[in-house]
């Protein structure tokens, strides 16, 4: 049961801003090292799922377009979409199309180019991505909801905008050793507070950066997996849920409830406890996401979340390193590349390949890639063997 | 003109609760409430999702109202830079109802603080749009 669904590649493109080139090319990158890591060819592959946020494209139904141009006709290949979290939701109907014995080998291809738009209109179909008849015509964007929950999370915790400034130091201090991050520059403390606020109380550099970019998870059959390569990365948990779109319908702004469900589903089914996570990717759209994030998974109590970054415990060396291959605040955010960056991550993690971001003996991974403001969460656990 | 009067910029141009409009236009911000189960929704919606009957009665929201969290925009979507800067809140009315929208402008920055007393009330806008905003209560 718990070695049913292996990983057995994984590739993104760099992350950045302006790609030259089309989504094509942008997607054909990651599909490349993904399927050069795996050691494969595109005849092994029994299904692909393609994963984007689909008002960004200006090609109808992507995944026909990538499946020819990635050669992998005549076999099936089908979008997925939940917004920000669309490859983590590719992998959970990855997994589930193997174990129910459809298939032996499914790929997910998670791009964005969101370059392909203005910056206002970007952050305009952004905030579509809320209630457009009941919230967008109040001009919303997504730094404006995530900004509400730091409020309500200052309110009711005594949570500040230094503590959410350190969030961005330590992602900073990560991006700048990912090749394939877009902002590979450190950031200071005075840096962060001292920047241009773009909806009160979060500032430009609480914010991550819009990218392009590509990534690439190629998933196996477990007896399969282990006849292909001798670094399988086991698929232990998934958790996934909903929350109501609208801020109306929310029990409370100082968590993602969504989080929590999916982190619950995920512990449960592979069976520990959020003590035994040994290296985190968190979606870290914001800085207030990442510290929802340390509550909502368990590594810190409700309201403690600004202890655990002031103590440096999601930093290498701490209790549970989180974000440290940049994040989504310096890595960038290419919305559908984004849940299969922070998959591969962790699985160059538990492969003992992360470079100069490796958590030594890292053995339990955990993914948390969010969707809207909290409108669809994945949680996903990744053990090695 | 139906729902696409509603907020600065409709991104809807018809929905079956399109009476919300004309509501507002009457001075009321209302909600819905399922003739048979019961069950208030605000936003307002024409189907129960508790006992799928399509028998609703609007109901006044009323006030005060408690303000939950909010967020002053320096930056705007495009259609909205003419409002900037502008405040988006959350107002629990009740035990059941929580509505989104904005703060009125003549509350001062200094004076916002979570769970200060608000209501709601319609505000008219430019080329015959309407939409609604929160004021001190």
């Amino acid at each position: 049961m718990r070695k049913a669904v292996a990983i057995i590649g994984v590739g993104q493109s760099a992350f950045v801003r302006g790609y030259e080139g089309s989504i094509r090319e942008l997607a054909f990158e990651g599909y490349r090292e993904g399927v050069e890591d795996a050691n494969l060819t595109a005849e092994e592959i029994d299904a692909s799922i393609i994963c984007s946020a689909p008002e960004y494209d200006k090609q109808r139904s992507p995944a026909g377009l990538l499946a020819e141009y990635l050669g992998l006709n005549p076999k099936p290949t089908f979008y997925i979409e939940s917004v920000c979290s669309s490859s983590s939701m590719g992998l959970r109907v990855a997994y589930s199309l193997i174990k129910s014995g459809l298939h032996d080998v499914v790929l997910v291809l998670g791009f964005q180019k969101m370059s392909e738009i203005s910056s206002a209109d970007s952050q305009e179909r952004m905030g579509r991505g809320a209630d457009i008849m009941w919230e967008s015509p109040f001009g919303t964007m997504m730094p404006g909801y995530y900004a509400m929950h730091a409020r309500a999370h200052f309110e009711k915790y005594g949570t500040g905008e230094e503590d959410l400034a350190l969030i961005r130091v330590k992602a900073a201090t990560y991006g700048s050793m990912n090749e394939k991050a877009v902002y590979q520059k450190e950031v200071t403390l005075e840096q962060v507070m001292g920047s241009d606020v773009v909806s009160s109380p979060l500032k430009r550099f609480d914010c991550c950066a819009n990218a392009d970019g590509s990534s690439c998870i190629i998933l196996a059959k477990g007896e399969k997996a282990v006849r292909m390569t001798d670094k399988p990365i086991w698929i232990l948990g998934l958790g996934a849920a909903s929350a109501p779109l609208n801020m109306a319908g929310r029990d409370s702004l100082t968590g993602l409830s969504v989080a929590k469900e999916a982190a619950r589903q995920a512990y449960g089914m592979a069976g520990i406890s959020p003590n035994d996570i040994d290296v985190a990717e968190v979606h870290d759209c914001f800085t207030i996401a990442e510290l929802m994030a340390y509550e909502d998974l368990g590594f810190a109590k409700p309201g403690d979340g600004s202890k655990l970054i002031r103590e440096r415990q999601t930093y290498i060396g701490g209790k549970i390193p989180t974000n440290v291959d940049g994040g989504l605040l310096s890595k960038g955010h290419p919305i559908g590349a984004t849940g299969g960056s922070q998959i591969r991550t962790i699985v160059l993690q538990l492969r003992g390949e992360a470079g100069p971001m490796q958590v030594e003996n890292a053995k339990l991974g955990l993914v948390h890639n969010i969707g809207g403001v909290g409108i669809y969460g994945n949680v996903t656990i990744l053990g090695r063997g | 003109m139906g729902f696409d009067r509603f907020g600065t910029v409709s991104f809807a141009n018809k929905s079956k609760v399109d009476h919300f409009v004309d509501l507002l236009d009457e001075g009321m911000v209302a909600g819905t409430r399922c003739g048979k189960c019961g069950e208030s929704f605000f936003p307002p919606r024409a189907d129960c999702c508790k006992c799928l009957s399509d028998e609703m009665e609007w109901f006044e929201v009323a006030g005060p109202g408690k303000l939950i969290s909010y967020s002053t925009l320096i930056y705007a979507p495009t259609g909205f830079e003419e409002d900037l800067p502008y405040t988006i809140a959350l107002v629990q009315f009740g035990e059941d109802i929580k509505v989104f929208g904005r703060l009125s402008k003549e509350i001062k920055a200094e004076e916002v603080r979570a769970d200060m007393k608000l209501e709601v009330a319609p505000v008219e806008l430019p080329n015959g749009r309407i939409t609604y905003e929160f004021r001190k209560a």
